[in-house]
């Protein structure tokens, strides 16, 4: 199974732009709200139409505005998870899966008693999604969704409704559902945990266009640009000046720095994740510092540096709890975690995953 | 006083409001399909009219239409149906006038469905068919029924169509509206009252009812629930 996507939609104030193909595995569209993610998947499943473009699902055409071709939503074979769930609140828990059975299907009696069992549902068929927790909502939103035996799974923010307890649990239950399921899946989410978990392949979108696409683990090792970096949570970016081929000046810190990798002319920033300061294994580069403020979390805690030397931006430094960082004043950094960045507006042209 | 005119008005609203509802439904789906924006609120005038214009008015366009001297109504005669000043004359005057309340009720619970059910039930295969019946209407039932019930009121009490085009025939067009006007014009205010007393009580206790309608599903489902 592949799906391929290059469509234009065009608002008064918002363009989206999107152009990728997914060849196998799993894909995570990742971004802001407002950066087009939702809009992107509306289009494939048919609920949105795009001013333009060919969207294809293996060799089945969904949408080609040359070729005047539009399938509707119920003739495009996608599974649409949406945030809310949207189950049919008027209908029972049966009565919400059976209405997505086809026609063809032999024996929906021993069709819904097998999704009931395989999503943990038997006894609660006869009660209406009002009187079901979030979780259960989900697995019966789920259960509607495969009875419909879709090609193409798609997940509008599906952990968003749930606390961070059932979250934890449906993200292992879905990996478990996708894994059984032989479809394509896209997953729609602006958390970049619940993308790098889920899935393999990532598209980073903002302002309706796609920043960065690739393998997730990839996409977070080298986030390439700007926005990518932001995204998948890099705290500390600065502009830079280079030096030379390993050396670079930080202007929003005021410090230079080694770099592993070689400093090319279209790198315009730097990005370093909070995690990768240290205060006690000396790196290549060590900065002087002075702790500003020290959030405390549960498992840790989130200080705030200000640089020596009158720098515009302070540092974002995430350690241990148990860490003593009250008298730090140097912390060190490996040249190998400064991730060298180029200016957000490099799009790329096609995204082949 | 009487009883045949509070039989007749309650045959003509009965019978009125069948057609009332399944017109008035269906219209307010067709206005809610329609994508063009112009056509649609064309449209949406159109069938609000009846409400703002005097009754005598849509008397007016029925006879016009329905008159034995009109093509319509000619074509009509020639199949022994003479539709003017007959008993389906207050059913047809009743349906007129209560036409715009039940589409206005109807589309106004149409539009407060959240169009997400409809997307999902799009994903999920239905035909546009079967949404319209498994998921709009059960889910607009509250507001329809509501709409139904007003519908049905107005119907009771349709006075200025139905004399125009049914007239004040003793036994056959005569309701209760009518009866009222005939007694107080014929001096008889006693029977005026009682039919006023009869016709206020009916309208005051469909009305009355109107207000449990809408609780009337809620209490099964939350209709919100599909948003958390």
């Amino acid at each position: 199974m592949s799906l391929y996507v290059d469509i234009k939609k065009r608002y008064k104030t918002f363009t989206l732009e999107v152009n990728f193909s997914n060849g196998d595995g799993t894909l995570a569209i990742l971004g802001a709200s407002g950066s087009g993610k939702s809009l992107t998947l509306k289009c494939i499943a048919g609920l949105e139409t795009p001013d333009e473009g060919v969207i294809k699902s293996g060799d089945r055409t969904l949408f080609d505005s040359a070729a005047k071709i539009n399938l509707a939503p119920r003739e495009r074979n996608v599974g649409y998870l949406f945030q809310s769930y949207a189950l049919f609140p008027h209908m029972t828990v049966w009565d919400n899966i059976a209405i997505a059975i086809r026609d063809r299907a032999a024996d929906k009696t021993a069709v819904i008693k097998a999704l009931l069992e395989r999503y943990e549902l038997t006894g609660l068929e006869k009660r209406y999604p009002a009187k079901l927790s979030g979780g259960q909502q989900q697995r019966v939103a789920l259960a509607r969704i495969f009875a419909y035996e879709p090609e193409i799974l798609m997940l509008d923010e599906p952990f968003s409704a749930l606390d961070s307890f059932l979250r934890e649990n449906m993200q292992i239950e879905l990996l478990r559902i996708i894994a059984e399921y032989n479809g394509d899946v896209v997953l729609v989410t602006h958390s970049r945990d619940e993308a790098y978990r889920i899935c393999d392949k990532l598209l980073i979108m903002e302002d309706g266009f796609i920043r960065r696409g690739g393998g997730t683990k990839d996409v977070f090792a080298d986030p390439g640009n700007v926005t990518a970096a932001r995204v998948t949570g890099c705290k500390n970016i600065s502009r830079i000046r280079r030096l030379s081929e390993h050396r670079l000046l930080a202007e929003d810190w005021g410090v230079e720095l080694e770099t592993d990798r070689k400093v090319e002319e279209h790198h315009t920033h730097i990005g370093v994740r909070a995690h990768d300061f240290s205060h006690t294994s000396s790196a290549a580069n060590a900065i002087d510092v002075a702790v500003e403020r020290v959030i405390e979390g549960p498992f840790e805690q989130t200080v705030l540096l200000s640089v020596r030397g009158g720098a515009r931006e302070n540092i974002w430094w995430i350690c241990g709890r148990n860490e003593d960082v009250s008298g730090v004043d140097r912390v060190f950094l490996s040249g190998g975690d400064i991730l060298l960045l180029t200016s957000g507006v490099v799009a790329p042209s096609r995204n082949v995953l | 006083m009487e009883f045949a005119p509070i039989l007749i008005s309650l045959r003509t609203a009965s019978v009125a409001i069948v057609f009332t509802f399944v017109i008035g439904t269906w219209l307010a789906y067709a206005v809610y399909r329609t994508k063009n924006e112009i056509v649609r609120s064309i449209a949406d005038a159109l069938l609000t009219l009846p409400l703002v214009l005097p009754p005598t008015v849509a008397g007016f366009f029925l006879l016009y239409i329905f008159g034995v001297y009109r093509p319509l109504g000619s074509l009509l005669a020639q199949i022994g149906v003479k539709l003017v000043f007959s008993w389906p004359a207050t059913v047809l005057a009743a349906v007129v006038i209560a036409l715009p309340l039940m589409y206005r009720s109807a589309k106004a619970a149409f539009t407060q469905v959240d169009p997400i059910f409809l997307q999902a039930a799009r994903t999920l295969g239905l035909s546009e068919r079967r949404i319209a019946f498994r998921v709009l209407f059960p889910l607009a039932s509250p507001g329809l029924m509501s709409g139904g019930i007003l519908a049905f009121s107005r119907g009771l009490g349709e006075f200025g169509a139905t004399a125009m085009i049914a007239g004040n025939i003793a036994g056959v067009t005569r309701t209760m509206p009518l009866a009222i006007y005939s007694s107080v014009s014929g001096g008889r205010m006693e029977e005026a009252y009682r039919y006023v007393v009869i016709l206020v009580l009916v309208s005051f206790l469909f009305v009355w009812i109107l207000n449990f309608v809408s609780d009337f599903r809620s209490k099964k489902y939350r209709l919100d629930a599909g948003r958390r």
